[in-house]
């Protein structure tokens, strides 16, 4: 296997990892505005991710990071070209951010109210172009000979990559409300456990969909299949293993089929990275890609530290095992206003 | 205006903003930390009740900061993809580090510490907060090497073939002598900053619990505000030894930028080179119209190289230079000016250093006034207090539009003594796939943005300081409560 093969590998690894645990911080992000009726309930939502939203972005930034360093090519006409999707990711994201961390320091509704908003758009809008970002990399982009995204923004909104959007969300969608019943103790369990039986029926019928067209139409391999089935299995095993009530299972299998996913998106495209949609100009793993130096250097760097990443990650899970219900969530912390009272201030 | 132009406000908007929050992160951070080693080692309850009131603090501010860093990374390549392919192969690395070696370790372990106060040993809770301290410290190095190497590349050569720069030694990319300077001066500034945030506000409050009668409670502040001047003493020292250091090695390195900054026109082939303190011009780079008002005689030779009579060369003698070496002309048939935007260069370099200069001041006149357990009192003592917090964000802010200014017209500087093809103009880097709309659109929309969170961001930090520490705090930490662990019901010590 060549670097070039294995940081695509690598890339692929890093994608799987964001999207499987940022994923479920979307999905409860997204849920907060359809389980999170009183205040408690979004509260002791927001709790089951405190801990650990921050980390799992976290996994974006590396993407990002790994891309860019491995595949400078890549990264450059990504970025550029997907400007509009990709700075509609920016702002959600960063709305999102001052929303876990300033909500809760001021205890007004209309101040909560605000910034749960952030929250939801905050969820909603990354589910959404994450998808249809991706989709657009399976089908194709139009480049140029100098590698330059000149498609344009409603291009990037074909049938295909609107159904990819979907997908990636109902998936989230699934993965979140499972992830809450695994949580969460009392009646948003139930009421999660309830949801996500849905997502996960409505998530067979959209992601078989797409997969299947995915491989038919656009992927340049055989084996790919066996990533379509794969994720067949995880999606329906996460059905069987919901309804039992068996949540460890349920939410296991559920990141198998956007592991699944994520290879599937991955094969398709291979030898490509972006695949010009003519098949003219696409960008591959050997033109796109930093030299043999730079690409050993980072294999060591990612070979010595990815694997103490997963070790201190999955401490922290442990740490913070605990199911939550509404009783857990003590009394608000936030200050009563954002104006400081007069008589604070007097001496 | 260009797309260009557009790409480049967003740049300085975006940097500007991401770098006002982060000195404070990366400063408090350490502060808390040293208040919870305070407690856990002296066990006395007013460095909780710190820990707990600044803590709050660097959290309100934590946030913000991460939220505009994201921005960062993905703008390299939305707005400046011709310079990201150019420089991938080499820029990427210590990028790609920061995040696997710090961002990693400060978002896991910060959340540890928010969520951590009744799950975690006191010890290995203390840990979460030191490894948030160093691993904030640690991204600092990493994208400063990524900056340095755009202002001095080191460690690299020039494919013809790609037309790419190609990595061909990390350990010069991170250890470029600009990074080692840069870093320094970037992390004393970062204590600088936050030395003065918890003085400030330490001393207002020990000024209002002194006149409440409350001597208890003004000597915690008290022990605060010394813990904050004593950073900013140390910071101060170290900024100015560092920066000393950095402008003589910007002086061989990036010299255009260091005649830019004194707006030194002509050369001093015999030395003496004055520094000025004041000066005026129209806003142009016409050198004519520069007049020097106040001047210290050699003090620019004597920042250069040690020596007072050190020959420096001017803006219009380098310009000549940089034209042999580099070309006359750029790929439209435009003369290229190879100096930077004067005023702006000469003007940040002096407000970076007067603004931090300024609160060191301070700093020394409140130790002087604490002096042997002095409390102080006095109304314009706690206005003072407020006053010089932000000086060390504007002197920071100013630091970096100096830096990235200066360096222009390149978005990769040449290094005089490496290879000429290593360098590449700004206008050069900009990408070519977005038109100028899409770009100004986004710039509008992240400038509401960022002007909205930052006007909360006052009105909290505000908020919060107003509040002051709390009146009571519980040792939280399952030493403390064995009992606890059997009470399944009990609510947790913090939550959203």
């Amino acid at each position: 296997m060549t670097l070039e093969i294995l940081w695509f590998i690598l890339i692929a690894i890093l994608w799987a990892g964001y999207l499987v645990l940022e994923g479920f911080d979307f999905g409860v992000g997204m849920l907060l505005g359809i389980l999170g009726k009183k205040e408690k309930d979004r509260r002791l939502l927001i709790n089951t991710i405190g801990p650990v939203w921050d980390g799992n972005e976290v996994w974006l930034l590396t993407a990002g990071g790994a891309t860019f360093a491995a595949f400078p090519e890549w990264y450059a006409t990504m970025f550029s070209g997907f400007y509009i999707p990709l700075f509609i990711i920016l702002i959600a994201l960063i709305v999102r951010v001052m929303g876990f961390e300033w909500r809760s320091k001021i205890e007004k509704e209309s101040w909560k109210r605000k910034w749960d908003m952030c929250l939801i758009f905050g969820a909603w809008a990354p589910s959404i172009l994450w998808g249809v970002a991706f989709a657009n990399l399976v089908r194709g982009v139009h480049l140029d000979e100098n590698h330059q995204y000149v498609g344009g923004f409603f291009a990037l909104l074909s049938p295909f990559a609107l159904l990819g959007g979907v997908v990636t969300t109902l998936l989230f969608l699934q993965h979140g409300a499972i992830f809450i019943s695994l949580k969460t103790g009392g009646e948003m369990r139930v009421k999660a456990r309830a949801l996500a039986g849905k997502f996960s029926l409505a998530s067979i019928v959209a992601a078989g969909t797409w997969a299947v067209w995915a491989q038919v139409a656009y992927s340049s391999a055989a084996w790919t299949w066996a990533a379509v089935v794969v994720a067949a299995v995880g999606l329906i095993a996460t059905f069987l293993a919901n309804a039992k009530g068996r949540e460890g299972w349920a939410f296991i299998w559920s990141a198998v089929a956007i592991v699944a996913a994520v290879v599937l998106i991955f094969g398709s495209m291979f030898p490509n990275v972006m695949p010009d949609i003519n098949g003219l100009y696409s960008l591959t793993v050997e033109n796109a890609s930093s030299t043999k130096y730079t690409l050993t250097i980072m294999t060591w760097v990612a070979v010595a530290l990815v694997p103490v990443v997963l070790l201190y990650q999955s401490w922290t899970f442990w740490v913070f095992r605990k199911r939550l219900t509404v009783d857990h969530i003590p009394d608000a912390i936030g200050l009563p206003s954002l104006s400081v009272p007069k008589a604070e201030l007097q001496d | 205006m260009e797309a260009l132009d557009i790409a480049r406000w967003q740049f300085a908007i975006t940097t500007v903003y991401h770098f006002f929050y982060v000195p404070l992160t990366i400063g408090l951070s350490a502060l808390v930390a040293i208040m919870q080693t305070m407690w856990v080692t002296k066990k006395d309850e007013r460095w909780l009740k710190l820990t707990k009131f600044f803590g709050k603090l660097l959290l309100i501010n934590f946030a913000i900061g991460v939220a505009t860093g994201i921005v960062q990374e993905f703008q390299f390549g939305m707005n400046w993809s011709e310079y990201s392919r150019f420089v991938g192969d080499v820029f990427g690395a210590p990028l790609a580090m920061e995040a696997l070696a710090a961002f990693f370790v400060e978002s896991t372990f910060l959340g540890l510490w928010i969520f951590g106060w009744d799950r975690l040993n006191k010890k290995v809770h203390l840990a979460c907060i030191w490894l948030v301290a160093i691993s904030t410290t640690l991204s600092a190095y990493f994208i400063l090497a990524a900056n340095s190497w755009m202002q001095h590349p080191v460690g690299a050569i020039y494919n013809p073939e790609t037309g790419r720069a190609e990595m061909t030694d990390i350990v010069a990319v991170l250890t470029n002598s600009t990074v080692l300077a840069a870093f320094p001066h970037t992390i004393t500034a970062a204590w600088l900053t936050a030395g003065t945030f918890v003085a400030g506000i330490a001393a207002w409050w020990m000024v209002r619990e002194n006149k409440r009668g409350r001597k208890e409670h003004a000597d915690m502040y008290r022990s605060a505000f010394r813990l904050g001047l004593i950073t900013m003493i140390i910071a101060g020292i170290g900024l100015a030894v560092s920066g000393d250091f950095q402008a003589k090695l910007m002086f061989q390195q990036q010299p255009m930028k260091m005649a830019a900054a004194e707006a030194m026109c002509e050369s001093h082939p015999e030395g003496g080179t004055p520094f000025s303190i004041f000066s005026v011009g129209d806003f142009t780079n016409d050198c004519e119209n520069v007049k020097h008002l106040i001047e210290i005689p050699g003090l620019t030779s004597y920042l250069a190289k040690g020596d007072f009579n050190a020959p420096l060369k001017g803006i219009n003698e380098l310009q000549e230079e940089y034209a042999a070496k580099y070309g006359e002309f750029d790929a439209n048939g435009n003369k290229i000016d190879y100096s930077p935007n004067l005023t702006v260069t000469y003007w940040s370099f002096r407000l970076m250093i007067g603004w931090a200069a300024g609160s060191a001041a301070l700093a020394l006149a409140g130790l002087w006034l604490t002096r042997k357990k002095q409390s102080a009192s006095a109304k314009w003592f706690a206005t003072l207090g407020l006053v010089a917090i932000p000086m060390p964000f504007l002197a920071s802010a100013f630091g970096w539009i100096f830096t990235e200014m200066g360096r222009q017209p390149w978005i990769v500087a040449p290094n005089p003594n490496g290879l000429p093809d290593i360098r590449m103009l700004t206008a050069d880097g900009v990408t070519t796939a977005q038109g100028a709309g899409v770009v100004a659109g986004s710039l509008i929309i992240f400038t509401i943005i960022y002007t909205v969170l930052t006007t909360v961001w006052v009105r909290l930090i505000w908020r919060y300081m107003a509040h002051g520490a709390p009146e009571t705090v519980t040792d939280e930490s399952p030493e403390a409560n064995p009992d606890r662990e059997k009470d399944a019901d009990a609510p947790l010590s913090f939550a959203y």
